[in-house]
């Protein structure tokens, strides 16, 4: 178990004082000074070392991506911009909610940090509209960072000046796609745009632009101030550092929690979460990584180890490391056409495969929740998914059809059984409980 | 130079074009709905996948991605096909398959490229998803079940025509593409969405359900409809012209076309000139050809040839112009103009009649002075150039005359024609935008030279042509906008008032005050004829309009769909407009009544065929065998003189579509001005 001195987050529960009194206290905003002084190469060479890999799905190398910015001498007049996505929306997903509210400071000390190696002098927050109190806190913590003189002119007595700038979305799913967040933070629709040009070339009104998660820039002071060699001590090879987990669903003590990468899920589970609801083997299966990511059944999840590119192997991924954990109660196809229903109506509708499908996914899953299909219509509707994933602009698609491919490639025999056993006019379920109620 | 391999082949290509682009050069075919050249990339309809490698392991959309060194491309490899059948299911899901009462039937993209490259079947149980129809005015009728959100409208409206009134709204498959507040594009190009859209959702309202596109004879010709000369097709039905669409030229129109060009045409079967009539005792009476030749002729031996005029229209083709001419110069009369509105414009010198800049030209000007022009209205594919240089080379504008909204920024300098002056003195700010622009540009409306100072402000204008650096090698930047598409050519034969003769305003005083006997109107309906007095007066024109209330005489002549005649546009290039129908009844081409007619006062005019006619046009200018051709003139060292009186300039056009006997005539023209312009002016805000 992670020791409480190798936590980053130290009030992730809230239970102590959010505001800057609290957050000094804490560490954070200590001598800020010493880690800009380290100048840009170093601050993005030490998060390569790191190893440190977007926390907001993707898991794409940070300083790999900070690096995308253009270098001092390449500038070409344009000014620089960090966009923080703190667009909250996976279903699952909770962790940057507690970031924002118990301990913005540590954000805002991210932006200023990660801001200055990337070159920019002003970062954007795009946070989810339903975020109201997240907003308020965020707001305020802005307000002090700017009083204390920590941004603003001269920030941090460094000479540097550095403004951060919060907006509020208006709570469409698709606005967390870091290019429809752009668009959306220019006013316009929040419509994904065509990559190349991607955001470190062409981003924000046009000017070189790096989108990142809550969670990494607000990782990114602590890796400097401790060491890259520290961080990358906890997980696996390319799988490093700690991460932030939110488990929720049938556990006895759903929660967040910060944890090593690569700890066994069903570690995570036992030890922060109080187990599943009735024991272990009461489990039927586990989203690992938010809405979009394919579940696994429980033979997997005895073993099975929370990271990149293990989830990788099980055809799944890690995503935001959100656990959805459900027991044996649950009606799987169910919960899954859920999912369906939640792609379908967050689709943006620009381009076909996407518009057109996920609805016609979801019209399926509904007829598979009550059995009204044909068995040859589990492979149509399999065909169907890979036929929208990976044609989309964007990969909402992708993570929209992902969960129906877990279902299938997991319960088909759960699908199976439905069609059938209505077909034989045999739905024991449905006559128990008609039954029941007579 | 980028080398790929497309499908096994190798092939160089321009750096900086899309992989599709290089796929057309290699002559594969791109299915696509969203792409379209001129307009900017979406990306959305996903139908033109391709495999790419170096790349990710997926298709990428070829129109959206910039080639590469050494790109490997494959256009019909498995992942290709795949892909590409599986966006088209996708597509067709919820596409209403109403193929048989869809007006796109025939020439539907999505129709088209189903039958090569589709399913013969659908997976789709569920039921299609029905959208509600969107108000889009009397020229668009939308069939929003029918959309696949390619966005090409969107993009059109927003980007060429400079009209952001169109929009997604909603997302997912709930996404609908509406005018917003359901009504009119207020634009003069609104129709060109019919063209792009690749579905039946955007199609011809006045066209509905009216033919089948292969029953159409299809004939290539020329707009008369303003003095651009846009290149049209003219679908037709046995006599019938049942609708007008743009064909490709880069040089003038790219590939749009005006709203009046396109839907005037149902003008052309109202009130229609179809046999001659002769006044007797004060009514018009249907009459034979001879009879009305007669009448002519008799009355031309009594009158004195310094009492006979002459005045051509604006829509009068160079043959009939040049007839008339003759016939004219036979009987001795030197009273011949073909300036309707009054413009002070001399023959003389072409480059202070032309539009130098040429239309492709002004694309490329930085700045440009309108003076007494409305562009919209008078050229919107003009306006559109000018709103590309906007877009393309920040072009800084500016007017003098009405303060109008031209879809680009516009510094309105104010109306009082003495700010002309002050610029061409060199005390106006706008100076030092001409001195420090590359290319420099005036456009001169009818507007301004139709006042009666025109020739003095003509002569500012060419002073600031020439002060400003407007004149260089290699550009020309002083412009005249012609709005008469028969304009030009009368001036290339010189149909203008020798020494001594009358002008169109002499003329109709002189009509008034009995020292004109007789007046030969060749189309011409844009005068006072109620002024015309006493005098005889001939009318030849294919409608009813004003000219032939006046006349004693109405010989019925062809409208432009009819007849092959050549026409040259503002920018001076000869063009030939060829005869698509029949005339109506009786009526003939206008060349050939006027050969009739000079047999009955014995003229000596010798041609027979219209072949003889254009030899007659080369011969009085040589001009008119360069078909289709920009001869640049030589810029002029001489000026007009005479002083600018200071007042307001307005624009030459009072309503965009009622502009000429056609579009008077059209019922789809008086829809738009009851929508588009009468309306417009009582609206309050909450009214209207």
């Amino acid at each position: 178990m992670l020791a409480d001195s190798d936590r980053i987050f130290k009030n992730l529960y809230g239970k102590q004082d959010w505001r800057l009194e609290g957050a000094i206290k804490r560490g954070i905003w200590d001598n800020t000074k010493s880690l800009i002084d380290l100048g840009r190469e170093k601050i993005v060479e030490d998060i390569k070392l790191s190893g440190l890999r977007g926390r907001g799905g993707a898991g794409f190398p940070t300083g790999v991506k900070w690096s995308f910015m253009p270098p001092e001498d390449k500038r070409d007049g344009r000014p620089h911009y960090l966009v923080v996505n703190a667009d909250e929306s996976e279903p699952g997903t909770c962790k940057d909610r507690e970031i924002l509210r118990y301990d913005p400071h540590i954000l805002l000390e991210g932006c200023f940090v990660a801001g200055y190696a990337m070159g920019a002098n002003s970062a954007y927050i795009y946070i989810r509209g339903e975020f109201y109190n997240e907003a308020s806190n965020l707001s305020q913590a802005i307000d002090e960072a700017y009083e204390a003189g920590l941004i603003g002119e001269n920030a941090c007595d460094t000479g540097h000046t550095f403004d951060i700038y919060l907006h509020r979305g208006a709570g469409a799913y698709i606005c967390g796609e870091e290019t429809a967040l752009l668009e959306s933070l220019e006013g316009k629709k929040g419509q994904p745009r065509l990559k190349p040009p991607f955001p470190a070339a062409c981003g924000l009104y046009g000017c070189p632009t790096t989108v990142n998660n809550v969670e990494t820039i607000a990782v990114a002071p602590t890796i400097l101030r401790r060491s890259p060699g520290w961080f990358s001590s906890f997980g696996r090879e390319n799988n490093t550092g700690t991460k932030i987990f939110s488990i929720s669903g049938h556990v006895n003590n759903p929660c967040n929690v910060e944890e090593a990468m690569s700890i066994p899920l069903k570690e995570l589970i036992e030890k922060h979460a109080g187990g599943v609801r009735g024991g272990w083997d009461n489990l039927l299966a586990v989203i690992p990584g938010g809405s979009s990511t394919p579940c696994l059944p429980k033979s997997i999840c005895d073993d099975v180890l929370m990271d990149f590119d293990s989830l990788r192997e099980h055809s799944t991924g890690f995503g935001t490391a959100a656990v959805i954990v459900m027991d044996k109660s649950t009606d799987i196809v169910e919960a899954i056409a859920r999912l369906s229903h939640f792609y379908q109506h967050e689709s943006c509708g620009q381009c076909t495969p996407c518009r057109e499908g996920m609805g016609w996914v979801y019209r399926v899953m509904q007829r598979m929740v009550t059995g009204e299909a044909e068995i040859k219509e589990i492979d149509m509707l399999w065909e169907l998914t890979k036929q929208i994933e990976g044609h989309t602009i964007c990969a909402l698609a992708d993570g929209g059809v992902w969960p129906v491919q877990g279902l299938i490639r997991h319960f088909r025999h759960e699908l199976e059984h439905r069609i059938l056993s209505r077909k034989t006019n045999n739905i024991a379920n449905h006559h128990v409980a008609a039954t029941a109620a007579e | 130079m980028p080398k790929v391999t497309i499908d096994g082949s190798e092939i160089e290509v321009p750096h900086g074009i899309t992989v599709l682009q290089a796929c057309e050069m290699a002559g594969k075919e791109i299915l696509r709905f969203c792409y379209h050249e001129r307009l900017s990339i979406a990306g959305n309809c996903r139908m033109c996948l391709v495999e790419v490698s170096p790349g990710p392991p997926k298709p990428a959309a070829s129109c959206a991605l910039p080639v590469g060194e050494g790109m490997e491309i494959k256009t019909d490899s498995d992942m290709v096909k795949k892909a590409r059948n599986g966006v088209m299911e996708l597509l067709l899901i919820n596409h209403p398959l109403d193929c048989p009462i869809c007006d796109q039937g025939g020439e539907c993209d999505l129709q088209d490229q189903a039958m090569a490259y589709g399913h013969d079947s659908s997976r789709f149980e569920e039921n299609k998803r029905s959208v509600k129809d969107k108000n889009m005015g009397p020229l668009v009728k939308t069939i929003m079940t029918r959309c696949i959100h390619c966005t090409r409208c969107v993009r059109f409206a927003t980007e060429i025509a400079g009209v952001p009134e169109l929009g997604m709204l909603g997302r997912g498959e709930n996404a609908e593409i509406t005018s917003y507040l359901e009504k009119s594009l207020e634009s003069e190009l609104s129709a060109n969405v019919i063209d792009l859209c690749p579905v039946g959702a955007l199609t011809s309202k006045p066209y509905a359900f009216i033919s089948r596109p292969w029953e159409l004879t299809k004939t290539e010709s020329i707009d008369v409809m303003d003095a651009v000369g846009s290149a049209i097709r003219i679908d037709a039905r046995q006599t019938e012209v049942l609708r007008v669409l743009p064909r490709l030229n880069e040089d003038v129109n790219e590939e749009w076309l005006s709203d009046k060009a396109r839907f005037a045409v149902d003008g052309l079967k109202k009130q229609r000139l179809d046999r001659p009539y002769i006044r007797v005792d004060g009514k018009l009476r249907e009459s034979t050809w001879q009879e009305a030749f007669a009448v002519i002729g008799n009355k031309i031996k009594s009158v004195e040839a310094d009492r006979v005029a002459a005045i051509v229209g604006d829509q009068c083709d160079a043959e009939s112009m040049i007839a008339l001419k003759d016939l004219m110069d036979f009987i001795g009369t030197k009273n011949i103009d073909c300036r309707q509105d009054g413009a002070k414009l001399s023959s003389h010198d072409r480059s202070l009649y032309l539009f130098n800049s040429t239309i492709a030209g002004i694309e490329s000007a930085d700045s440009v002075l309108l003076v007494g022009t409305n562009l919209r209205w008078e050229a919107p594919l003009i306006n559109t150039r000018l709103r590309k240089a906007w877009i393309n080379n920040n072009l800084k504008a500016a007017s003098i005359g009405p303060d109008l909204n031209l879809t680009y920024p516009i510094n309105n300098l104010g109306s009082r024609a003495n700010i002309i002056n002050s610029i061409a003195e060199g005390k106006h700010p706008f100076c030092e935008v001409l001195k420090n622009s590359d290319r420099p540009a005036i456009i001169l409306g009818m507007g301004a030279l139709s006042r009666p100072d025109g020739t003095a402000i003509l002569k500012m204008a060419k002073k600031i042509a020439d002060d400003y650096g407007l004149i260089k090698e290699g550009w020309n930047g002083f412009n005249i906008l012609h709005t008469a598409a028969s304009r030009v050519g009368a001036l290339y034969i010189d149909f203008m008032p020798s020494q001594g003769g009358r002008d169109v305003e002499n003329i109709i005083s002189g009509s008034s005050n009995g020292e004109i006997d007789l007046v030969y109107l060749l189309g011409a309906d844009e005068i006072d004829t109620s002024k015309l007095g006493k005098s005889f007066v001939i009318y030849q024109g294919h409608h009813g309009d004003l000219g032939a209330h006046s006349a004693d005489v109405i010989l019925p002549g062809a409208a432009y769909t009819e007849k092959n005649g050549t026409y040259v546009n503002t920018e001076g290039r000869v063009q030939i407009t060829r005869q698509a129908v029949q005339p109506p009844g009786n009526a003939r081409e206008d060349w050939t009544i006027i050969r009739a007619l000079s047999d009955v006062i014995r003229a000596n005019i010798s041609y027979d065929t219209l072949g003889d006619v254009r030899e007659r046009l080369t011969e009085v200018n040589p001009l008119f065998d360069r078909i289709n051709e920009i001869v640049t003139p030589d810029w002029t060292n001489k000026s007009p003189s005479e002083f600018i009186e200071d007042g307001p300039i307005h624009s030459a056009i009072q309503n965009y579509y009622m502009t000429c006997p056609i579009s008077r005539a059209s019922e789809t023209m008086a829809k738009c001005s009851q929508e588009l312009i009468t309306t417009l002016g009582n609206r309050t805000g909450t009214n209207g």
